[in-house]
């Protein structure tokens, strides 16, 4: 898939978020968006994964530590054919098995998450795994900003160099925002680069809505005998400009007049993104 | 810091096991790690993760035999819970071993989420449980284990009473499709079952039959209860001794059976010491706000152990109930209101008149409080 063709799918998946949100009644909004193009490579471009291969012991592993953003996992996952997209009418819904955050009764999804700071811990028992058994798969995870606050991030950060975790790949979503405001006023992350460095992981840094750039430090080779940070920098509520930087679009979730308005917008970049092709 | 293994038994307790034939072996701790060992040599997916607890969990050797089925994660249980639910996913059989003190408490909600939740097969070994670390102060004692595991969805516990129970309940959890925690002690062991005695997770063992009395017990106090009930038989009381080593899912039909056939059920558990809960048969009675006086609560009672009780049928309480009528003594709490603590004073008791009913008949006469456990009057 072409850049242009995952930008263009990018679109399509935010527009069914934001539906999926406004049906449901409940979703983390902000968040979603800010990572969606993220997962969108990851799915379309980087892992190993497929319905069809999913129990695969050699598939690749994604661990969405960031579990709240659930919504943005079920649209791609849905649009990658893991389950029917009508499934994503039932999301929180009464005896629906798409709950608020991920389990792994959904196919596709490999970890119940929701609970900040599990993901990365996971990972690398994951990652451990397959150094044991000389397996080539790579594990993923996906954290977001305000969970590296949990003490238990940090203890995985000694274990994955320790263990010398090259198949490993963390992806913090650095929307900079969480819910109570901008991260580095509720408790500092940051020099955040400086920190992972410091636990010798290998890191970098890109922009979490290019493309280029994310595929790029997503599928190149590892720094041997070294576990991945990637930051990548994100907008919280992307692509919906009254949503973007604004962290009451945590958890918000827009009215109907809100929605008509976001996929207005979201129909114009789309219109925009078919005149730059042309 | 390690701790001196708590000895249990009194001269007399000792003199009573060698009488019943009991013999002392080894710690459950060096059943399980020697168990362990031997299963791992013979399946390399067989792991071993330890937070800094190679020592204490006798698996040291296990580590020079097979360095690369061993996983330590250094002093940091959540990382241990959460590594060990990751390897679990992807293929391994993973046991996590740290002192229960920690395990069960700091990384719980790794244990709730990544292991039970997400159902990998892990297993979770509390090690050095219960007071095993007795002289060490409550930090290391792990008195709430059980507790806060059994409300936990999605977990098999076991807790093994001797060597034997300790080895099925490893080669048990080796070969479970879910989650387990296995949970023991310092302290060496009796003894207690006799050769070809069969294992089943979630079947209590019948140590000794007897109809008058039954005791039920789990793990480190198995024995004791074989030693009360030795002691009963010289005064003519048969009692029957179940061993139920697995503590979810609890084995009702045994428990439930040794009710039927028994006058009477003890749990042998430490949270109810000092506190008699009350039947007439088969049935638990327990103690509703609306069956005191105006103005005494529930926690202001206490049953003097001679208490007499009269039974008396009432057609119009609870849709015919047989309700039990005695007299208690009150203390009054006091006023609370705006307080954690108060200085404590000598307070008179009064004589209070109780109405017990059916447990299965609370909580339908409205909002108000209820108790099974009342404490004994001194």
């Amino acid at each position: 898939m072409t850049d242009r063709q995952l930008e263009r799918k990018a679109i399509a998946l935010r527009r069914a978020m934001l539906r999926l949100i406004f049906h449901a009644g409940a979703g983390h909004t902000g968040g979603g968006l800010s990572c969606m193009d993220i997962l969108n490579v990851l799915y379309n471009r980087v892992l190993n994964v497929a319905p069809h291969t999913f129990s695969d012991p050699h598939r690749d592993r994604y661990v969405q530590s960031k579990g709240h953003c659930v919504e943005a996992l079920y649209v791609v996952l849905a649009d990658r054919g893991f389950f029917p997209a009508s499934d994503l009418e039932t999301v929180c819904r009464y005896q629906s098995p798409h709950v608020g955050h991920p389990t792994r009764p959904i196919p596709g999804i490999e970890m119940n998450t929701g609970a900040l700071g599990h993901g990365l811990p996971i990972s690398i028992g994951m990652a451990l795994a397959a150094k044991m058994d000389a397996v080539s798969y790579r594990v993923f995870t996906l954290l977001g900003e305000g969970e590296l606050a949990e003490g238990s991030n940090w203890e995985a950060g000694l274990a994955g160099a320790h263990y010398r975790l090259d198949n490993l790949v963390a992806i913090l979503d650095h929307n900079t925002l969480q819910i109570t405001g901008p991260t580095r006023e509720v408790m500092s992350t940051e020099p955040l680069a400086a920190k992972w460095r410091s636990f010798g992981w290998e890191v970098h840094i890109a922009n979490g809505h290019d493309y280029a750039e994310l595929s790029q430090v997503l599928t190149a080779g590892p720094e041997p005998g070294k576990p991945t940070f990637v930051i990548a920098n994100t907008v919280k509520g992307k692509g919906v400009s009254f949503m973007e930087n604004v962290a009451q679009w945590h958890h918000g979730v827009p009215s109907e007049a809100e929605l008509k308005e976001a996929l207005a917008e979201l129909e114009a970049a789309e219109a925009a993104l078919e005149e730059g092709a042309k | 810091m390690s701790a001196p293994t708590p000895s249990m038994f009194s001269p007399a307790a000792k003199a009573t096991a060698e009488k019943l034939g009991l013999k002392l072996g080894r710690a459950n701790l060096e059943v399980f790690a020697a168990t362990l060992e031997e299963l791992a040599r013979a399946n390399p997916h067989i792991v071993a993760v330890t937070s800094d607890s190679r020592g204490s969990g006798k698996l040291a050797p296990f580590g020079q035999a097979l360095p690369k089925q061993l996983v330590e994660v250094g002093i940091a249980e959540q990382n241990l819970v959460g590594i060990t639910a990751g390897l679990a996913a992807c293929g391994k059989k993973a046991f996590g071993v740290s002192p229960s003190c920690f395990l069960t408490a700091r990384a719980l909600e790794q244990i709730k989420n990544d292991v039970c939740y997400s159902a990998v097969p892990a297993v979770l070994v509390g090690i050095s449980a219960g007071v095993s670390y007795g002289a060490l102060g409550t930090t290391h004692h792990s008195l709430h284990d059980l507790a806060v595991l059994r409300a936990i969805n999605n977990l098999v516990i076991i807790v093994p009473a001797d060597n034997f129970e300790a080895r099925e309940a490893v080669l048990a959890a080796a070969e479970a499709a879910k989650p387990v925690f296995v949970r023991f002690g310092k302290a060496a062991m009796y003894g207690l079952h006799k050769p070809g005695t069969r294992f089943e997770v979630g079947k209590a063992i019948t140590l000794r039959d007897g109809h008058d009395v039954a005791y039920v017990a789990t793990g480190e106090t198995v024995v004791h209860a074989l030693l009360a009930a030795a002691r009963l038989a010289g005064n003519g009381i048969q009692a029957r001794v179940l061993s139920l080593h697995t503590v979810k899912p609890l084995d009702t039909e045994a428990v439930l059976q040794a009710g039927r056939e028994c006058r009477a059920v003890i749990p042998l558990v430490e949270e109810t010491l000092n506190q008699l809960a009350v039947k007439r048969g088969p049935i638990v009675y327990c103690l509703e706000s609306a069956d005191l006086p105006a103005g005494t609560r529930v926690g202001e009672v206490a049953l003097p152990p001679d208490i007499r009780w009269t039974a008396r049928y009432d057609g119009r309480l609870l849709d015919r109930v047989v309700a039990l009528h005695g007299v208690a003594e009150a203390r009054p709490a006091g006023d609370w209101t705006g307080r954690l603590y108060r200085e404590l004073r000598a307070s008179p008791t009064t004589p209070v008149h109780l109405r017990l009913v059916p447990y299965y008949a609370w909580g339908n006469r409205g909002p108000g409080e209820m108790t099974v456990w009342l404490p004994r009057a001194r």
